[in-house]
């Protein structure tokens, strides 16, 4: 139904400076064209760029959008100009109803004051009456678990309290038709994580969402529709989710780091799911297949080798190591010149996301290591729900007959 | 169900939408202002062991300066009709009043970059809530400033219901002239260091502790002075006469009033493009 629809976005673009003075006369010139009601410049001035570019949606109530992307994508830019923080350039946006936003958490809170005196500064800061929060402070306490706490000076709160406060009175006290949120969820330990969650899920059910963040469990779990945004442009509009996060996995930079004496070196690895070569620089492996890699080589003179491969995520941690090993589990050594290795790796059991090869190859006797190369082979995990832990493993599993309970 | 819509467009190519949203948020900001002025105060002397009597030593303590020099008779200024103690009193004062309505729009703002770039509220709130807290301290100033009159040997007298009409002219004209440097305040910090520079230099152009020169170029610049009649009026009525230039004081509380809303549309139309610049 076209009345459902609560945001309307048309073509909206938003630019910015890289240099502060010129930004400043910018802003000058901006000041004047504003009071003199002159349209701005479309062009771009010199030093400036799209910051956001050439963005359309619509949401209805009960949708979720998530806009992800990495840092300096424009994002936030593009949540300030929805919540008419900032006009935009070109384009028109339509908002029905009453926004709430989840950002900025603990707005307008003074430190020297009381938690319940904050609670009262932060909700009218969000537009919200000091009658409703006659009506709910209880509630809001409660909520965010400081009920010992509340005629402190919320200077000695703990940061998690504070985080816990802000997210409290706003979580509690806003019945949104459109809600934004950015970033905040991740707020205090798993148990308020949790409460926090569960909230949200109920404010979405009656309104549409915006939801910013680089948390893809969160991502995938909420919401109905991702825009995947690089450098200002949306280069991905999908309802299926885990292609757009797959797609966001795609546009990090990768690097291969080398480190060691240098007297070996890992010339190649490729790899192949279910047998079939993947060729292509940064591939996508659905979750579940079998993966093998096939290692080149080159020893340098007089030393003998043995391999270790690691599978790291896309901030390098290790995840799970493979030594290279023999049918009778001896570490295989390696003689000068170039060696092709194939490495069983199993069946891809990582969650979806971004992951790369570290290789080391070491000195079988002195351990000396000759080289490693981290950041190898990048390689993305699909898979349509993105999970809060490193392996997924899909189970197979039955009911057992109850003793002595009764069947439903 | 309410809809808002945001385009490039100037808000002023629509003034009608533009006044009717401009009152709306002006009403709907009441409470925002409030409640943000109470923070302040109470923030202000809470660390303190004496609290809110230091809301009273300012004044109190310039007030005795005076009352000392007075009876010392250290200072000896004649030509002003009244005891010199009296006279650079409420001089003093009254300019200290004008100097906090100017700078309080551009202080409220800077204070609360951090919410005007996170949050959406009616930015008038800032500006109202400023003008609270200036409301509270003028009574204070007052209240200390009464009494002192008859300590020094004035004679307030009926005139004294009149002066709460020079003080929203105070009010006004600070508020007018500060909302209108605000925008530019707001980008660049020159403006902010820019004030005290004139302000200072303003209060020796205004009869605040000297007299009013009768001739010479001093006395023009005294003349064509916009707040001569203020502080003149101002002091009239508390020390209990009548005083002068009554129609320029009309006639400039009415071009403040102008300047006021000239200067609320400009900040109206301006807030988003300063936004975008201190969040960038």
């Amino acid at each position: 139904m076209e009345q459902d629809v609560l945001i309307k976005v048309e073509g909206v673009s938003k630019k910015f400076c890289r240099d502060l003075k010129t930004s400043l006369r910018y802003g000058m010139a901006d000041v004047r064209d504003e009071v003199l009601g002159r349209p701005r410049t479309m062009d771009l001035r010199p030093k400036e760029f799209w910051a956001v570019s050439d963005i359309g949606f619509e949401l209805r109530r009960g949708e979720c959008l998530g806009l992800i992307g990495h840092n300096g994508a424009g994002k936030t830019t593009l949540l300030k100009v929805l919540n008419g923080l900032i006009k935009p350039d070109t384009g028109r946006i339509e908002i029905h109803g009453q926004v709430g936003a989840l950002i900025a958490l603990g707005a307008g809170f003074n430190p020297i004051l009381t938690a319940r005196e904050n609670i009262y500064i932060n909700a009218s800061v969000l537009g919200l009456s000091k009658k409703l929060v006659d009506e709910r402070i209880d509630e809001i306490i409660a909520f965010a678990e400081i009920e010992e706490f509340i005629d402190m000076p919320v200077q000695h709160f703990s940061s998690g309290m504070s985080v816990r406060l802000g997210f409290a009175v706003a979580a509690i006290l806003i019945e949104p038709d459109i809600l934004f949120l950015d970033e905040v969820l991740a707020v205090g330990d798993i148990n308020f994580m949790i409460k926090c969650l569960n909230r949200v899920r109920e404010l979405m059910r009656t309104s549409a969402v915006v939801f910013v963040s680089h948390n893809m469990p969160l991502i995938t779990s909420f919401c109905t529709r991702v825009i995947v945004m690089d450098h200002g442009h949306s280069v991905m509009d999908t309802e299926e989710i885990g292609v757009a996060v797959n797609h966001y996995f795609g546009l990090a930079k990768n690097s291969v780091q080398i480190s060691g004496t240098g007297e070996a070196s890992v010339l190649d690895l490729r790899l192949a799911a279910n047998g079939v070569a993947v060729e292509s620089e940064t591939p996508t492996i659905q979750q579940g297949q079998e993966l093998t890699a096939t290692l080149r080589v080159k020893i340098g003179e007089g030393q003998t080798a043995e391999i270790n491969v690691t599978i790291s995520d896309a901030s390098l941690t290790g995840l799970l190591n493979i030594p290279v090993k023999n049918e009778r589990g001896e570490g295989i050594e390696l003689g000068p010149g170039e060696h092709e290795v194939q490495v069983p790796l199993g069946l891809l059991e990582l969650n979806a996301g971004l992951y790369t090869f570290m290789v080391g190859i070491r000195h079988s006797a002195t351990n000396v290591t000759l080289c490693r190369h981290q950041g190898l082979q990048p390689f993305r995990v699909h898979a349509d729900r993105v999970h809060w832990t490193s392996f997924v493993r899909t189970s197979v599993s039955k009911v057992l007959e109850p003793k002595g309970a009764k069947v439903q | 169900m309410h809809v808002t819509v945001y385009t490039p467009a100037s808000a002023l190519r629509d003034p009608w939408l533009m006044l009717r949203s401009m009152f709306a948020d002006l009403r709907a900001s009441g409470e925002l202002a409030w409640s943000l002025a109470r923070r302040d105060i109470k923030a202000q002397y809470r660390q303190s062991l004496f609290g809110y009597v230091w809301a009273f030593i300012m004044p109190l303590s310039t007030t005795v300066a005076w009352v000392y020099l007075n009876s010392s008779g250290i200072v000896k200024v004649t030509n002003t009709g009244m005891p010199y103690a009296i006279y650079a009193l409420t001089g003093t004062l009254l300019w200290q009043m004008f100097t906090e309505a100017l700078n309080s729009p551009l202080a409220q703002l800077n204070g609360a970059k951090n919410l005007l770039a996170k949050l959406s509220f009616p930015r008038e709130a800032l500006i109202l809530s400023g003008i609270i807290k200036w409301w509270f301290n003028v009574g204070i100033k007052l209240l200390i400033i009464i009494p002192a009159l008859f300590l020094l040997g004035g004679a307030p007298d009926w005139h004294m219901v009149l002066v709460p009409l020079i003080l929203v002219a105070i009010l006004l004209i600070g508020t007018a002239i500060g909302l209108f440097i605000a925008p530019v305040g707001l980008l660049y910090t020159d403006v902010g260091r820019m004030i005290p520079v004139v302000l200072q230099f303003a209060m020796y152009v205004t009869p605040v502790v000297f007299a009013m020169p009768a001739s010479g170029f001093a006395a023009v610049l005294f003349r064509i002075n916009f707040m001569t009649p203020v502080i003149v009026n101002g002091r009239a009525w508390l020390v209990g006469s009548g005083g002068s230039m009554h129609t320029e004081l009309a006639l400039i509380c009415g071009a403040a009033l102008v300047l006021l809303f000239l200067s609320w549309l400009l900040f109206r139309t301006t807030m988003s493009v300063l936004i975008e610049r201190m969040s960038a």
